[in-house]
């Protein structure tokens, strides 16, 4: 076959392209001045705090100084202590938010297609998301006591809900018109469930993932406070009994690099899986 | 050009929504390769009516039959272009065409790409076959949905307002290109566009419309030669289908208005 029209024809002649598809890549400067940013925001922070301390405006009982905090966490890194607690409960979050997930994924893909699916199942859901997690760890304690069971209840109940109405949302915002594509080219509802509706809501899928991740964290040192004899929330009340403060403090900061370091690895791995609005050539 | 009798025939489609009427009762005949537009201003009901012939929105009363055979839902009987961009942009430019093709159990995996490629040259994107949806723009993205409504064969080719959305001079360039393809594959085609020269230039009819609801204000024969080129810009005949469309279309508003 013949080239009918020649392909750069309408590179050139577009001169106005009807929307910037490509989206402006950041230039090396402007990205290493922005991570340049981040990271000071959490030097500011960190002297702050170094500040207040020296200055002795807050009794160290209350805010020990960064240095007190660093040596306990060394303390309980090289004592196994840390690393123990940090165990347990990746494996609480992994197993509860796995649970939650694999059921939340394609209930909430369903109902975000299908008027019955939501019709059914949204309105239970909503009513149930608002009750308070916090108020279900006495009665998860009754039903299952407080071993890990419970704790992947609570996980459960924190995030399960909530997930399905971000995944019903994701999927309802989809354009119509990708849809009416698979229904020009004859393809089943099935097909078009499986082929276009998962993968075009793929993306935000994983971001809510992502969000609900950081509420699974949430939830389990919640119920790790309250009742068990093992994982980081645990420590943390222990500390609490013996006025350590600096375990409580480290443990705080051990929770929020964790998450700071899952969500950078979520947000790299979507990136690489989804393609999303990286030209690469 | 050999013609037989309609091959695709609307018999009194109505189109309810509600309380809003939006296409009253409506007959059209497309015969075999055949181009017909439908023109008219926004809200005439021109897109409702293509979409029921794609078997998107049921009609409230008539027929569609395609070579005989009533429509029910949407087939691969008929080939749809859409005025938004409806590339999945996860896959590339080949793969959007192969999209099209998977459930294809006599063609293997190799034809299927063969073939992909190929509508992709013939649609002047040879070479781009590799390129993501956000890495084209908006003409060579309606190049790809094309070749994509081409791949399975369909008996006739729905566009809706297709170029709509690009700019002036590359709206000419797909012009040309569609005419191309119009008469190299023998296609029956049925567009939709608000944009008149546009409608006289690819079609062998325009239908006006007009109103809420929607209904055939005339049909306008276009005589013109083909294979066309830009030369009919001076060609007398081309003017006066053009004021005659528009002239129904004005007249149409005024009553509306008065």
């Amino acid at each position: 076959m013949t080239n009918l029209v020649g392909q750069d024809r309408d590179s050139t002649v577009g001169l106005s392209r009807p929307t910037p598809r490509v989206p402006r890549r950041p230039g090396r400067f402007r990205r290493t001045a922005s991570t340049a940013a981040s990271v000071t925001s959490f030097f500011v922070l960190l002297g702050a705090w170094w500040l207040i301390t020296e200055l002795k405006w807050v009794d160290k009982l209350f805010l020990p100084n960064p240095a007190a905090v660093l040596t306990r966490l060394g303390e309980l890194a090289s004592g196994g202590e840390l690393g123990e607690d940090l165990g347990v409960s990746v494996y609480r979050v992994g197993v509860g938010f796995t649970l939650a997930t694999v059921l939340a994924l394609p209930l909430g893909i369903l109902m975000g297609r299908y008027r019955l699916w939501a019709a059914v199942f949204e309105p239970v859901i909503d009513f149930i998301r608002y009750m308070p997690v916090v108020a279900f760890v006495p009665l998860t304690i009754l039903w299952v006591g407080t071993d890990d069971g419970q704790k992947f209840l609570i996980i459960f109940i924190g995030t399960f809900f909530q997930q399905v109405l971000l995944f019903t949302d994701n999927v309802r915002h989809i354009p119509q018109e990708l849809i009416d594509v698979g229904r020009t080219l004859g393809l089943s509802h099935r097909r078009i469930l499986q082929r276009i509706v998962v993968r075009a809501s793929a993306p935000a899928l994983w971001d809510s993932l992502r969000v609900s991740l950081g509420w699974a964290w949430t939830w389990l040192v919640v119920a790790e406070l309250v009742a068990a004899t093992s994982g980081l929330g645990y420590r943390i009340t222990i500390a609490q009994r013996y006025l350590a403060t600096e375990t409580i403090i480290g443990y705080l900061l051990v929770l929020g690099l964790l998450g700071l370091a899952t969500d950078q690895i979520l947000r790299r791995l979507g990136a690489l899986m989804f393609r999303t609005a990286t030209p690469h050539k | 050009m050999h013609r037989d009798t309609a091959h695709l025939r609307l018999r009194q489609i109505s189109v309810t929504f509600g309380d809003t009427t939006a296409v009253a009762p409506f007959d059209l005949e497309v015969a075999h390769n055949e181009f017909v537009s439908l023109v008219g201003t926004s809200g005439c009901g021109k897109s409702t009516l293509l979409n029921v012939v794609a078997g998107l929105i049921p009609p409230t009363s008539g027929t569609v039959t395609l070579g005989g055979h009533p429509v029910g839902g949407p087939g691969r009987d008929r080939g749809m272009v859409f005025q938004k961009y409806t590339l999945f942009p996860w896959l590339t430019a080949a793969q959007n065409v192969e999209f099209a093709l998977r459930d294809k159990p006599d063609l293997p995996r190799r034809e299927r790409r063969a073939e992909a490629l190929d509508l992709l040259r013939q649609v002047g994107l040879g070479g781009r076959e590799d390129a993501y949806p956000d890495q084209l723009s908006g003409g060579m993205q309606q190049r790809v949905a094309i070749a994509r409504a081409l791949s399975y064969r369909p008996e006739v080719l729905l566009m809706d307002e297709p170029f709509g959305a690009l700019d002036a001079l590359t709206r000419r360039v797909m012009q040309d290109l569609l005419t191309q393809l119009w008469e190299q594959h023998r296609l029956t085609v049925l567009f939709v566009t608000h944009d008149i020269e546009e409608a006289v230039y690819l079609s062998d009819r325009v239908i006006v419309m007009s109103g809420t609801p929607g209904q055939l204000r005339r049909e306008i024969p276009i005589a013109l030669p083909r294979p066309r080129n830009r030369d009919l810009a001076s060609d007398e005949r081309y003017r006066e289908a053009c004021a005659e469309a528009y002239e129904e279309i004005f007249t149409a508003a005024d009553t509306a208005l008065s």
